[in-house]
């Protein structure tokens, strides 16, 4: 079953084509691996999914619902999530109340009810911060509940970010460079994370540099070159694939 | 440490509680004025200090509040306390109307917009539109608050008025703090591309957050109005929402005690120098710059929010 679908997307920056025609999909349970060299397109694709930008053509299907005019909160509603390449914490705030944002669209106290906490106001925080003290547990981070983001370790922000994506529920987690600025070590812990995630139920979208991570980790791999789609399949094709060779590697001139 | 500040926090009410009887008619009338503006800026606080949009036109909404109070009390003969909820619900209907169009727009660009409308607003006033606001010279004779049927005149009593006043609107924000909403507000502020990407309809809390400043603000407007009984276009100016912007980034965005602290030393102390004229307002700017340079979150920034982390949620109540 797939549970996103792409077709057609395009996107252009002024003169420049940032996504040509990119069609694929995403099987519902899996994790698929979007790669390519930079400036590919590739997070360009994901801020066109999550609605940051407006697909120029093209439509994007989440569970068999077009979400390509939908703002960003919606979509996040609806069940897709996702982390920054450049790591957007919020920075001053607790670890806990990074992972609190998350929980925000499963909630519905406003404004009347934060003033006067009626009982079930009180009862949804309460459930609220347990979730959230869950997915602290999830990534390992519990014991950091009560430090600012900023002051956690790369490697952990990266980590709360995915956290802070948990906590929406989603279907659908979309994963920007995860493993950017981490240590091998951090990287095969990432891994098994990435592995509890699917194991949750939840489909996985990334992009990643490193190779090793997407070969170990990802069941489908699709590659960009140039805003078109050069490649799509497991990762043994892919890493046969002449076009995604020569893409990486450059062709040897005669 | 959480002790200690609530010490201070209770010597400091318990003294303010005492004050009117140990001081004199004039410095009663300066915490007055103080407590209004205590009001005014913890309800800009929600705007400035915990979405961080920087909204310069306060005194737009505060003028909306007196205005709808001294026109209906002066026509109608309605009391003046009845009328401070629909001061606050005409103020935030005009916060809704005005916010709804600019609430997109970045920080300075926001800025200049909400300078904008202040002066507007000044200039609809001053030139007597659909001829109810009487113009430059304003409204007078509007009633002097009745509260269970005692009419509240001396600067005392309306010490123990605005004051109570005071101490709900921080009852209330603290509540209002320490929620889902609050705290959207801060994601917002703090980065609100990541807010959207979790989940937070961004433009929708902005706005909730513009009409609430703006109900608290209209309501301010009702008790300033029963305290001077005559009110002036120029009560309203721009410069009046510069000190409440000046009073929330000098106390500390998005802190309650910072913000109650920084009205004593924005509106209090320029009192204490009057002798000294108007170098006072040169130290002041200093003083500013200074700040600004060397501490720019403020005099008391806002502590963590505090959790209950076993599991029960209650969130402790650490102001």
């Amino acid at each position: 079953m797939t549970l996103l679908h792409l077709e057609h997307l395009t996107k252009r920056f002024g003169g420049l084509m940032a996504v040509n025609n990119v069609s694929f999909d995403v099987p519902a349970g899996s994790i698929v691996g979007l790669i390519g060299p930079n400036g590919a397109g590739k997070t360009t694709v994901f801020n066109l999914i999550t609605g940051n930008y407006r697909a120029d053509n093209g439509q994007i299907v989440f569970d068999g619902r077009p979400i390509g005019s939908l703002p960003t909160h919606r979509i996040v509603a609806l069940g897709v999530a996702r982390t920054f390449q450049t790591i957007r914490l919020f920075q001053k705030l607790t670890a806990l109340e990074n992972v609190l944002a998350g929980c925000h669209c499963r909630m519905k106290s406003g404004s009347i009810a934060a003033m006067f906490q009626p009982p079930w106001q009180r009862a949804e925080e309460a459930r609220a911060l347990d979730k959230a003290l869950a997915e602290l547990r999830f990534v390992k981070l519990e014991n950091q509940a009560m430090n600012l983001a900023e002051n956690l370790s790369y490697g952990n922000q990266r980590l709360l970010e995915v956290a802070r994506a948990l906590a929406t529920e989603p279907r659908l987690i979309i994963l920007d460079e995860p493993a950017g600025g981490m240590n091998d070590q951090e990287t095969a812990r990432l891994i098994d994370t990435i592995r509890q995630i699917q194991a949750r139920g939840v489909t996985v979208l990334l992009i990643e540099h490193d190779m090793s991570l997407v070969m170990k980790a990802c069941e489908k791999i699709v590659v960009l070159e140039n805003g078109a789609k050069i490649a799509e399949g497991g990762p043994r094709e892919i890493q046969a694939n002449p076009r995604v060779i020569e893409a990486y590697l450059g062709t040897e001139e005669e | 440490m959480k002790n200690k500040r609530w010490i201070v926090y209770l010597v400091f009410t318990a003294l303010l509680m005492a004050s009117p009887a140990m001081l004199n008619r004039y410095w009663t009338d300066v915490l007055n004025v103080v407590g209004l503006y205590v009001m005014l800026a913890l309800s800009l606080n929600i705007i400035l200090g915990h979405c961080g949009m920087f909204h310069m036109g306060h005194a737009a909404f505060y003028a909306v509040g007196a205005y709808t109070t001294a026109i209906l009390n002066t026509t109608c003969n309605l009391p003046v306390l009845w009328l401070m909820p629909v001061s606050g619900l005409l103020a935030g209907l005009f916060a809704l109307v005005i916010a709804r169009p600019i609430i997109h727009l970045r920080g300075d660009y926001l800025l200049i917009v909400t300078i904008g409308f202040v002066e507007i607003v000044r200039i609809a006033l001053i030139n007597n539109v659909f001829g109810i606001t009487g113009g430059a010279n304003g409204i007078f004779g509007i009633d002097r608050p009745t509260v269970f049927g005692m009419k509240i005149r001396t600067p005392a009593q309306f010490f123990y008025l605005i004051w109570f006043f005071v101490a709900v609107t921080i009852f209330l924000f603290h509540k209002l703090e320490h929620s889902r909403f609050g705290r959207a507000l801060n994601y917002i502020r703090e980065d609100d591309v990541a807010a959207a990407g979790s989940g937070i309809d961004t433009a929708h809390y902005k706005l909730i957050a513009f009409v609430i400043g703006a109900v608290w603000a209209g309501f301010c407007g009702t008790l300033f109005a029963a305290k001077m009984t005559i009110i002036a276009p120029e009560s309203f100016n721009f410069w009046e929402s510069v000190l409440l912007f000046m009073i929330v980034l000098l106390g500390g965005r998005g802190s309650i005690p910072g913000v109650i602290l920084g009205t004593f030393l924005v509106i209090g102390l320029p009192e204490l120098f009057r002798q000294f004229a108007t170098a006072r307002m040169l130290v002041f700017g200093a003083v500013m710059i200074g700040m600004m340079i060397f501490r720019p979150e403020g005099i008391l920034p806002p502590q963590p929010r505090a959790y209950r982390l076993d599991g029960s949620a209650e969130p402790e109540e650490a102001a």
